[in-house]
């Protein structure tokens, strides 16, 4: 209790700011949001709705069974024994780490900017920023490999070959998953009280002192999520790899390259395994991310 | 001393212009007004948080008008706290004089001199989560005044509060500002607040600031009409 006589606020109390952030910062948690009791007339409009969404999880939970019992163990096996399939399930993790590195490093003063600072044109940027998003993958690629036959884009390939290497990898990953992780940091950047930064700059702070020593720290809850999106996107990405890197076995070949190549000929068993290792590596990664975040796993 | 000369601020579609104010050293001054009449603004001016179109601002006698805000050596308490919510009640405390490069021991002894001061020194290790209102706002207060800063500027600092916790943080204020002799700019909008604490009371009404007698007339009609 305290001296003015003051407790700890009740539960039925108003939430305060922090806990609405904490709220919104568990978006997406089961249980997270604000639940209302349930009342017995309700349940036939809520049944309703159960139903809807049912069609979508049942569908879910649809591939990833048929994958489990499609798999043949021996097949998946041979996705670690085989040095072609091993190549690609290491470069996959490889240039996946690489690029969730390189779009945190990047989304996070990216999306401060845009949250926190008014510039001219910030609309426009706003607006290119979804262009990753919205573009077809295949675009994307072809847009890169463009821009390395123009003057600029061949004078860096001089120094570092993009096309047709594994840099290209990255860097078709990158383009894609960036985008979803600065849209997770500003979020992220969003929920957080800008008056805390002004309070700093007030106590002596620069700007870069409150920015590192009270927004930073406050911040890292939004790159557990920004780096998961940026991790799973890279995983998956293979359009603009396909284009830009292209499909050279034990080169420039990643997991989703590998089921491409195996469907090509028919081989449909070593497809399902490699998937099945993707499915598999996607979900240790999201259980770390989501350890590293909350301290637990749901 | 707070003396805002002739001070222009605009912002999108929303101007105070040519606000003449002076708040002598050491007084507890309270400005009273409706919500969106511009309260804030001035109270982020003087804290060198928003930018003016013209005029000076000055503090204690320096002119501190394109000053940074934490060269001006005012503290802010906002509304809510704005705790640093990864930062425990000691790091907060002790926040100001880091920034300052002063040494461990120094902060910490502050950090406690200041925990005890104000009725927290069991709170020391406590992140703001769950902390209650007042407790929040206690720690805000000694955050604020970690650098012993000449003005202490009060955003509404009481307005989330319940009553109960109310009445014991008027008080608090009030043995802060006679053990410190810091000048205090509060802003409210609770006349209960602004009687009791106010020695210099500011009103804003319509883009005109009434002081003195005539606020202190307007403070009682609007209580009689209340």
């Amino acid at each position: 209790m305290g001296p003015d006589g003051s407790r700890p606020e009740p539960p039925d109390n108003p939430p305060s700011s922090e806990d609405t952030q904490r709220n919104a910062g568990a978006r997406g948690r089961p249980g997270a949001g604000h639940i209302l009791p349930v009342n017995r007339a309700d349940i036939p409009f809520l049944a309703a709705l159960g139903v809807v969404a049912s069609v979508y999880i049942v569908l879910i939970a649809g591939i990833v069974l048929a994958k489990v019992f499609y798999v043949q163990l021996p097949l998946v096996g041979e996705v670690f024994t085989n040095p072609g399939y091993r190549y690609a399930v290491v470069l996959s993790l490889v240039s996946c780490s690489i690029t969730t590195i390189l779009s945190v490093w990047i989304a996070v003063p990216t999306a401060y900017l845009m949250t926190r600072v008014e510039f001219p044109g910030k609309r426009i940027v706003d607006a290119m920023l979804d262009i990753p998003i919205v573009l077809p993958p295949l675009v994307i690629g072809l847009g890169l490999l463009m821009l390395f036959q123009t003057p600029p884009g061949a004078f860096v390939q001089q120094y570092v070959t993009f096309t047709y290497a594994i840099p290209g990898v990255i860097l078709a990953q990158f383009m894609v998953a960036c985008a979803f992780a600065v849209r997770t940091m500003m979020a992220a950047f969003a929920e957080i009280n800008p008056r805390q930064e002004q309070v700093a700059v007030t106590l002596g702070c620069t700007r870069a002192q409150a920015f590192w020593m009270v927004v930073l720290p406050e911040a890292r809850r939004g790159m557990i999520p920004a780096a998961t999106i940026a991790w799973a996107r890279a995983m998956g990405e293979f359009g603009p790899v396909l284009v830009f890197a292209g499909t050279t076995r034990m080169r420039t070949e990643v997991m989703p390259t590998t089921i491409f190549l195996e469907l090509q000929v028919g081989n449909l068993g070593m497809a399902a395994a490699v998937a099945a290792v993707m499915l598999a590596l996607s979900l240790i990664v999201l259980i770390l991310m989501r350890l590293a975040g909350h301290g637990r796993m749901f | 001393m707070i003396h805002f000369d002739n001070i222009t601020i605009r912002l999108d579609g929303f101007a105070l212009e040519n606000i003449n104010l002076h708040i002598p050293t050491g007084a507890y001054a309270v400005l009273m007004g409706r919500t969106g009449c511009g309260k804030t603004t001035i109270l982020e001016a003087a804290c060198g948080l928003r930018p003016i179109e013209s005029g000076r601002i000055h503090l204690m006698g320096r002119d501190v008008t394109d000053m940074p805000p934490g060269r001006r050596n005012v503290g802010l308490v906002p509304q809510d706290g704005a705790l640093f919510t990864t930062m425990t009640v000691e790091q907060q405390l002790g926040f100001a004089l880091r920034v300052r490069h002063r040494p461990k021991g120094e902060i910490a002894a502050r950090a406690r001199e200041l925990a005890e001061w104000l009725g927290i020194g069991h709170l020391l290790h406590r992140r703001p989560h769950g902390l209650s209102g007042g407790e929040r706002q206690r720690v805000a207060i000694g955050r604020a005044l970690a650098a012993h800063p000449d003005i202490l500027c009060l955003d509404e600092p009481l307005s989330a509060l319940d009553e109960e916790t109310h009445g014991g943080m008027l008080d608090l204020l009030r043995h802060v500002h006679e053990d410190t002799g810091v000048t205090v700019l509060h802003i409210t909008h609770n006349r209960r607040e602004a009687r009791a604490l106010a020695q210099s009371l500011i009103i804003m009404r319509g883009g005109r600031f009434l002081e003195g007698e005539t606020a202190r007339g307007q403070l009682a009609r609007e209580e009689d009409d209340a």
